[in-house]
């Protein structure tokens, strides 16, 4: 088994690139890349992730100009040759800016940054992010945004639906979806969507964040070894 | 001399906050009428604000020195040793007069500057906190300032990805007109890579980073330095603009350039922007600086002498290179997007000589406007003493009934709809989230953390503010030791109203007076801190509010203590001695109406003791859960542990006491611990070795808080009126309109 190479994109605003190089350096067992926004070309990888932040402040729509960066170019085209792509909080902004995912993330139902950790329901086992969990099981991730509400017209939302492309759904501790479990007023709870192939993710959501019991849970860590076992 | 032709009248020196005596001494000190670039430059070096004129007196009085500390007042923060070659340094600043003139932009622009105050000094930023105080909440503008202080707060830390990891918030009438936002960050530094401001080298390069200068916060400082009356909201214009994507890419382009050895010094431009910083910086050095202002980068066209020294825009650093380093530096810069511009020399003529389009606009004398600033020995008054309140003084309400109430007051009131809106966990090391005692956070790739605190009880400090100063600084002690952290050293942020009053002097005097007392007693010294003075609005002050920051060290953060409770059939145990003082209590206030009475004592040899026992307990292992009793007394300590946890408690008071002096008396040095059964004999003998006073009041288990022989409340239904109060009140619909 060849060990698995990462990059994580480093935006000037992205301030969530360390946490998810620290995730990933536990499960992979060494660094991953660190790559400049301005960079024309990805070094050779199995692995992207842009990570969760303000990618260029954000003042405009999130992720809007950091879709159009130099870097983002190369990401799409080596998604588009099946490289599995990681988009999380501000990555997955950036992902439906750049055309990667379908929907767009507006502002919070309530108008408020929220930051606290939520629960969400593992809608697939089928693929390389999350084939360490069951599908139906309950994990818990902690959120951090202002604009984390997702948004598709009902068409997209059934295909995603019928094409079991929605990963995790906002839910209740039991696995109930309901408005109640919703914190940012997302369509039909959705906290992440695949793309056709199921190799490229974005959710709001950090797996990053709670991947180690001392800062108070490990639910995340089974994406990262996942990915290490599917990419390996 | 050009540009500068404006007469200076007797006027102009009014509006720029200059008494005739001091602008007598500005005439000795430059041999010559000044130009308005000059006095301008005066005025703002002399405010209270920059200048400390009215405390530095008392400031001097305070300890400062310990073996742990590096470096102690002075600095753009202060610098403490903690091990393995790391330092933590911290500081905490309030923006208070900003944040009611505008409070989204005052918050949001107090977070940037104290993290700069911090990452000049080589330091990456790891925590913000804060404390918040607000106007009684049926003030019309209550509402709107907890709004917009606290989306500011957040909307830049967030940005910024430092974490805001907790502080305090609460509410009296006498903030209406001037509320206090304190904010405090905590940074770590390699010991031996900390950058200073005194400027060295004659002919080095003095050189200007960061956002572009605007003629915006013009006179922030000076507004800063006076109190407010009806048309306060017309100085909305020098409140300065944030902007924390520019925050970030400095703190990243600061710390790559801190990591070659370019800098000589490095300071940030806070109140009172360019002029401040390189006065300072030349002053320490006992250099002159030659600064050519075209070379300033401008977002406005047109911008005269005046403006640019005075403007406060923000996320602007100066710098002192290495001679031919600046090419250096500047790709860094480059990297990064951000302005980088040489617009002086240092010079060792001991003089600030500023040039615009080819011509000398201000030739100042550095030292005797950076270190003979005014020192006022103001007058003051004692504060008159209160009688202490027996507890058959006090009227005996229902213990449950007041518990009930105390828990939805604004004070006690759960913060939960206030923290959620800071992103608490960026970073990827925070231990202790917001609602603990102490805020804790790991150094990254290690297992030691940083415990962090802020406090304060105005209320003691209005009632005696001698007692009060002792009582913040023991609050915060206690906090740290409630997580198991090493209390290691406070910042001081005085919040008071105007000085030139000999009873708000003299609160001033006491607190800061009670404040040394307790530091040197329990080997917590001050390193950095912040003044805020003419708190007033038509004359009515704030309640003293000296707010303590501290930071605190923990060898190992698998082993903290947290609040909540753990499981059912623990043990309960009070430690301390409980003597039922219900003077100037949250009981009094609250449900008796009245703020009456002295506070209660803070007896410094036994929090020590009570603290290190506390802390080798938790270490040990031998405890599941502590937290310290403070506001609203022991009920509510163990009512905000059950609420944490979702398990209840049955407790009984044993002292013979009257119940509502035994649940709600604010009696100092206490902490509620819990532990398991067989544990109970290793931690009474403990304490008794200790000469710590311990007892067990009870058991934790099932769903209700049950004061024996009293009444019982459901956890859910507290905690349900607990996590009520803020939201309902934020989204209570307007009556002001």
């Amino acid at each position: 088994m060849k060990p698995l190479h990462a990059a994580v994109i480093v935006f000037p605003g992205s301030n969530c690139d360390r946490d998810v190089a620290t995730a990933l350096e536990a499960s992979m067992g060494h660094a991953p890349a660190m790559v400049w926004h301005r960079d024309t070309e990805l070094p050779a990888v199995d692995l992207v992730v842009v990570p969760g932040g303000f990618s260029y402040g954000d003042y405009l729509r999130c992720g809007a100009m950091a879709a159009h960066s130099p870097i983002m170019r190369e990401v799409k085209a080596r998604a588009a040759k099946g490289m599995p792509v990681l988009g999380i909080c501000n990555g997955f902004q950036i992902l439906t800016e750049s055309g990667l995912l379908p929907g767009v993330l507006m502002r919070n139902a309530e108008l408020k940054f929220i930051c606290e950790d939520v629960h969400l329901r593992i809608e697939t086992s089928d693929s390389p992010f999350t084939r360490k969990y069951n599908a139906g099981t309950v994990v818990r991730f902690p959120i951090a945004h202002a604009e984390g509400n997702y948004f598709a017209d009902a068409t997209t939302l059934d295909r995603l639906e019928g094409d079991g492309r929605v990963a995790f759904r906002y839910a209740t501790p039991e696995g109930e979806i309901s408005p109640e479990a919703n914190p940012n007023g997302s369509a039909r709870n959705i906290a992440g969507i695949y793309d056709e192939t199921r190799r490229v993710l974005g959710l709001m959501p950090h797996p990053e964040r709670l991947a180690e019991a001392v800062l108070g849970g490990t639910d995340g860590k089974a994406m990262f070894d996942g990915l290490v076992e599917a990419l390996s | 001399m050009s540009g500068t032709n404006s007469p200076i009248t007797p006027d102009v020196i009014k509006s720029h906050g200059l008494t005739a005596e001091e602008y007598q001494r500005v005439l000795e000190i430059m041999g010559r009428e000044p130009n308005l670039t000059e006095l301008g430059i005066f005025s703002v070096m002399w405010s209270e604000h920059c200048s400390y004129k009215s405390s530095k007196k008392w400031l001097k009085t305070l300890p400062t020195t310990a073996p742990w500390v590096i470096c102690g007042p002075g600095e753009n923060a202060g610098v403490i040793d903690i091990g393995d070659g790391q330092a933590a340094i911290f500081k905490m600043e309030s923006h208070n007069h900003p944040s009611f003139i505008e409070p989204y932009q005052g918050a949001a622009t107090g977070v940037g500057g104290i993290l700069r105050d911090v990452f000049t000094m080589g330091a990456r930023p790891i925590a913000n906190m804060n404390a918040l105080r607000f106007g009684d909440p049926s003030h019309p503008k209550t509402r709107h300032l907890v709004a917009g202080v606290v989306a500011g707060i957040g909307g830049y830390g967030n940005c910024v990805g430092v974490p805001t990891v907790g502080g305090e918030t609460n509410f009296h009438a006498s903030y209406n007109g001037n509320i206090l936002v304190n904010a405090m960050t905590v940074g770590v530094a390699q010991a031996d890579r900390i950058f200073y401001s005194a400027a060295a080298g004659v002919g080095n390069p003095v050189v200007y980073v960061g956002s572009k200068t605007g003629r915006d916060g013009i006179h922030g400082a000076t507004m800063a330095s006076a109190e407010f009356s009806e048309d306060s909201e017309e100085k909305r214009p020098t409140v300065q603009v944030g902007d924390p994507f520019t925050e970030k890419l400095l703190i990243e382009a600061c710390l790559e350039l801190m990591a070659t050895d370019c800098i000589v010094a490095i300071q940030d431009m806070g109140a009172a922007g360019l002029t401040s910083s390189s006065f300072e910086m030349a002053s320490k050095g006992g250099l002159g600086i030659e600064m050519d202002l075209d070379a300033v980068p401008m977002r406005e066209e047109g911008m005269t002498p005046y403006e640019i020294m005075l403007s406060e825009s923000q996320e602007r650093m100066l710098m002192v290179l290495k001679p031919g380093r600046e090419g250096q530096a500047r790709a860094v810069f480059d990297k990064w997007e951000l302005d980088f511009a040489v617009i002086g020399r240092l010079t060792d003529t001991g003089r600030m000589v500023l040039k615009r389009h080819g011509a000398v606009v201000a030739d100042l004398p550095i030292d005797p406007l950076a270190k003979a600033s005014p020192e006022y020995d103001r007058p003051w008054l004692p504060g008159a003493k209160r009688p202490v309140l027996e507890p058959k003084q006090v009227p005996a309400e229902d213990p449950i009934a007041a518990l009930k109430k105390l828990l939805t007051c604004p004070d006690l009131a759960s913060k939960r709809w206030i923290w959620q809106q800071y992103d608490h966990m960026v970073m990827g090391d925070t231990v202790q989230r917001p609602g603990g005692d102490a805020a804790v956070v790991r150094i990254h790739n290690s297992r030691k953390g940083l415990a962090i605190t802020t406090d304060c009880t105005p209320r003691y400090c209005l009632a005696d503010p001698h007692e009060g100063g002792r009582q913040a600084v023991a609050e915060a002690y206690r906090n740290l030791s409630a997580v198991g952290a090493r209390p290691l050293a406070v910042t001081d942020n005085l919040n008071f109203g105007n000085p030139e009053k000999p009873e708000i002097m003299g609160q001033i005097v006491e607190a800061i007076q009670g404040m040394g007392e307790a530091c040197r007693s329990l080997d917590f010294p001050v390193v950095s801190g912040n003044v805020s003075l003419y708190n007033e609005t038509n004359g009515i002050a704030i309640l003293p509010t000296p707010t303590i920051g501290a930071v605190g060290l923990i060898e190992d953060v698998e082993k903290i203590a947290s609040l909540p409770f753990k499981a059912a059939g623990d043990a309960i145990i009070l430690v301390g001695e409980t003597k039922g003082w219900l003077g100037a209590s949250l009981y009094l206030r609250e449900i008796c109406d009245r703020e009456d009475g002295a506070p209660p004592p803070v007896a410094l040899h036994r929090e020590r003791r009570e603290g290190e026992f506390v802390r080798t307990m938790i270490c040990a292992g031998d405890v599941t859960a502590v937290h310290d009793v403070s506001d609203g007394g022991i009920l509510v300590a163990v009512a905000e542990m059950a609420m944490a946890a979702g398990i209840g408690a049955t407790i009984e008071a044993t002292s013979g006491l009257p119940q509502h002096a035994w649940c709600f008396g604010e009696d100092q040095g206490r902490y509620v611990m819990t532990a398991a059964a067989s544990q109970i004999p290793v931690i009474l003998e403990a304490a008794r070795r200790a000469d710590v006073t311990a007892r067990v009041i009870g058991t934790t288990g099932g769903s209700d808080l049950t004061l024996k022989g009293v009444g019982t409340i459901s956890v859910g239904e507290l905690r349900e009126l607990n996590e009520g109060w803020l939201p309902d009140f934020m989204s209570a619909p307007d009556t002001n309109t």
